[in-house]
């Protein structure tokens, strides 16, 4: 279907908006009504017919504001995109990826011509129309990896492969859950997730890396993962967080059911061709609790996976002391009738809410 | 001197060992301060005869007993800045069969083994051993400003101001510890500084 590109800002007067199309695709977490890790990994080979994991790189109502926010973090900032010297390689196969990808899936919007090494890449929302030479940094206006993710939404971690570990050398990381790149490029798989409370002590990690490793070419996988953000603003970077931590203090009963978002990662990874390096996407995606309360199944189950969840993964997800606040509000869409299982709302079968 | 027993802490916290001599056609040993107590520990002639030794004294008086071991360079450096030249100088020379040593504080063991790695030895292949000054090195996620030698918690950037905590998380390339905003959720809510380990 035709995509409507909502004209809106991730910050200031946070003009974000969620259409009903884009309430009913979002990536609801929770499969039961409890969390904890787990290496919650699966094959990324599409999904139900317009859901967000039916494209390889899903493009949304949110796209081209997503980019121009993405342009204003980097004009401040641009060591929140980066790439060690022996990355460039792999800056082109998610140039490649990415083109191929998008234009496969997305025809109207993305046009991808070949000609040998000759291409002409057609970006039809962001107007752009680019002419260059495969593997010739000096015909595109930044490195390949910078070129492509200044195009794609999500957050991208290009990680090289070797020492049975996976290392996180490159990057473009403007919507982040409160991690730096600029201090964790160079780290392996374990330093960089370091400060994650319980994960390791469950052996999470080990398996994941061991999964990891073993991704093969044209066989992406894929998880979710979550946390709480406060207005909908993407840049939750920790360099900025002495200006946006405030926000967290100005929740109200009054204002939680817009101001508090649910904000999801659709995490995938793609073994990347010629660097035999492994890039994974962080999409992210915001929903407020007033629009996920209009599914009477997220309602009921939001309010026991919050209530139940560990005090170590409430703090260490930075909404320890929202917490209350947020089960007085969801209490409310929570009438005790049992849940499905799986994320999707089920509008079809599952009943009303009771109280 | 007893040297410091650091707590159990995250994965990208470096951890420390014991300086030991092995087989090597020559040897860099880079320390400061009460690191000299390291090299003096683990220092025999026929070692010395095949080692070059920088060395920061940092208001200690170590100085002449490593002169006495008779290295066969010695080079006394005022401070890590003034040195760093000439460890790059040294380490772009290098062949294979340098045998790399660090020792003293966390700043100086962390930086010397960043110039190692940009120089092609891998971190686990470089042997260090914490003695001294158990203060860190910090950068401040905000500013990306560097303190050098943090003893407490939290600490005022040196650079911005802000009133940071200090974190565990490390890198390796910045050879630095991550200092962040203690009071944004609570302007000037700053709990009392104590000792990083007390």
């Amino acid at each position: 279907m035709t995509i409507q590109f909502n004209d809106e800002t991730f910050r200031d007067d946070y003009s974000f908006r969620n259409s009903e199309r884009a309430i009913k695709r979002f990536p609801f977490p929770f499969d039961k009504d409890s969390y904890m890790y787990a290496v919650n990994m699966e094959q990324h080979r599409g999904g139900p017919s317009d859901s967000i994991y039916e494209k390889r790189f899903d493009v949304d109502e949110h796209y081209v504001s997503e980019m121009r926010d993405r342009a204003m973090v980097l004009a401040d900032d641009p060591l929140r995109c980066q790439s060690l010297p022996h990355m460039t390689l792999a800056g082109w196969d998610l140039l490649e990826l990415i083109m191929v990808s998008k234009s496969e899936d997305y025809p109207d919007l993305f046009q991808l011509h070949r000609d040998g090494d000759q291409w002409h890449w057609i970006n039809k929302p962001l107007g752009i129309d680019d002419k260059f030479t495969f593997m010739d940094e000096t015909t595109l206006p930044y490195g390949p990896m910078e070129y492509i993710t200044r195009q794609t939404q999500g957050d991208f971690c290009v990680l090289d492969q070797r020492d049975d570990n996976l290392w996180m050398d490159a990057g473009m990381i403007t919507t982040q859950a409160d991690w730096s790149l600029d201090f964790d490029i160079g780290m392996n798989f374990f330093e960089w997730h370091a400060p994650v409370p319980l994960a390791h002590e469950k052996g999470i990690f080990v398996r994941a890396l061991k999964f990891l490793l073993n991704i093969q070419q044209g066989a992406p996988a894929r998880r979710l993962n979550w946390t709480m953000t406060v207005n909908p603003l993407l840049d939750t970077s920790p360099e900025n967080y002495h200006k946006w931590g405030i926000q967290k203090t100005e929740l109200t009963p009054e204002n939680i059911g817009s101001k508090q978002h649910l904000r999801v990662e659709l995490q995938t990874f793609f073994r990347l061709p010629r660097s035999n390096g492994l890039v994974f996407p962080i999409r992210c995606y915001l929903c407020s609790f007033q629009d996920l309360m209009t599914s009477p199944k997220w309602g009921r189950r939001l309010h026991r996976v919050i209530r139940d969840l560990p005090e170590e993964l409430a703090t260490y997800k930075g909404f320890i002391d929202n917490r209350p606040m947020m089960l007085d509000y969801l209490s409310k869409f929570d009438d005790g009738l049992p849940t499905s299982n799986g994320i999707w709302p089920e509008f079809d079968t599952e009943p009303p809410l009771q109280k | 001197m007893s040297k410091f027993e650091f707590p159990p802490s995250i994965r990208s916290r470096p951890v420390y060992g014991t300086l030991e001599a092995r087989p090597g056609k020559t040897h860099l040993m880079i320390a400061d301060a009460e690191g000299a107590e390291a090299i003096l520990a683990v220092a025999t002639p026929d070692l010395m005869a095949a080692t070059h030794i920088i060395y920061i004294p940092k208001g200690t008086d170590y100085a002449d007993k490593l002169r006495a071991l008779k290295p066969a360079q010695f080079y006394e450096g005022p401070t890590y800045a003034a040195s760093v030249t000439r460890i790059q100088r040294v380490l772009q020379d290098a062949q294979m069969g340098l045998q790399v040593y660090l020792a003293g504080t966390e700043g100086l063991m962390g930086q010397a083994q960043n110039e190692a790695m940009k120089a092609g030895i891998p971190h686990t292949a470089i042997q260090t051993e914490h003695r001294g000054s158990i203060a860190r090195r910090m950068q401040c996620v905000h500013c990306k400003g560097i303190t050098e030698d943090v003893e407490t918690d939290p600490f005022v950037c040196s650079h911005c101001g802000l009133n940071l905590f200090v974190r565990d998380h490390y890198s390796r390339r910045l050879a630095a510890y991550q200092g962040v905003c203690i009071d944004a959720e609570d302007p000037g809510n700053v709990p009392p500084q104590k000792g990083i380990y007390e």
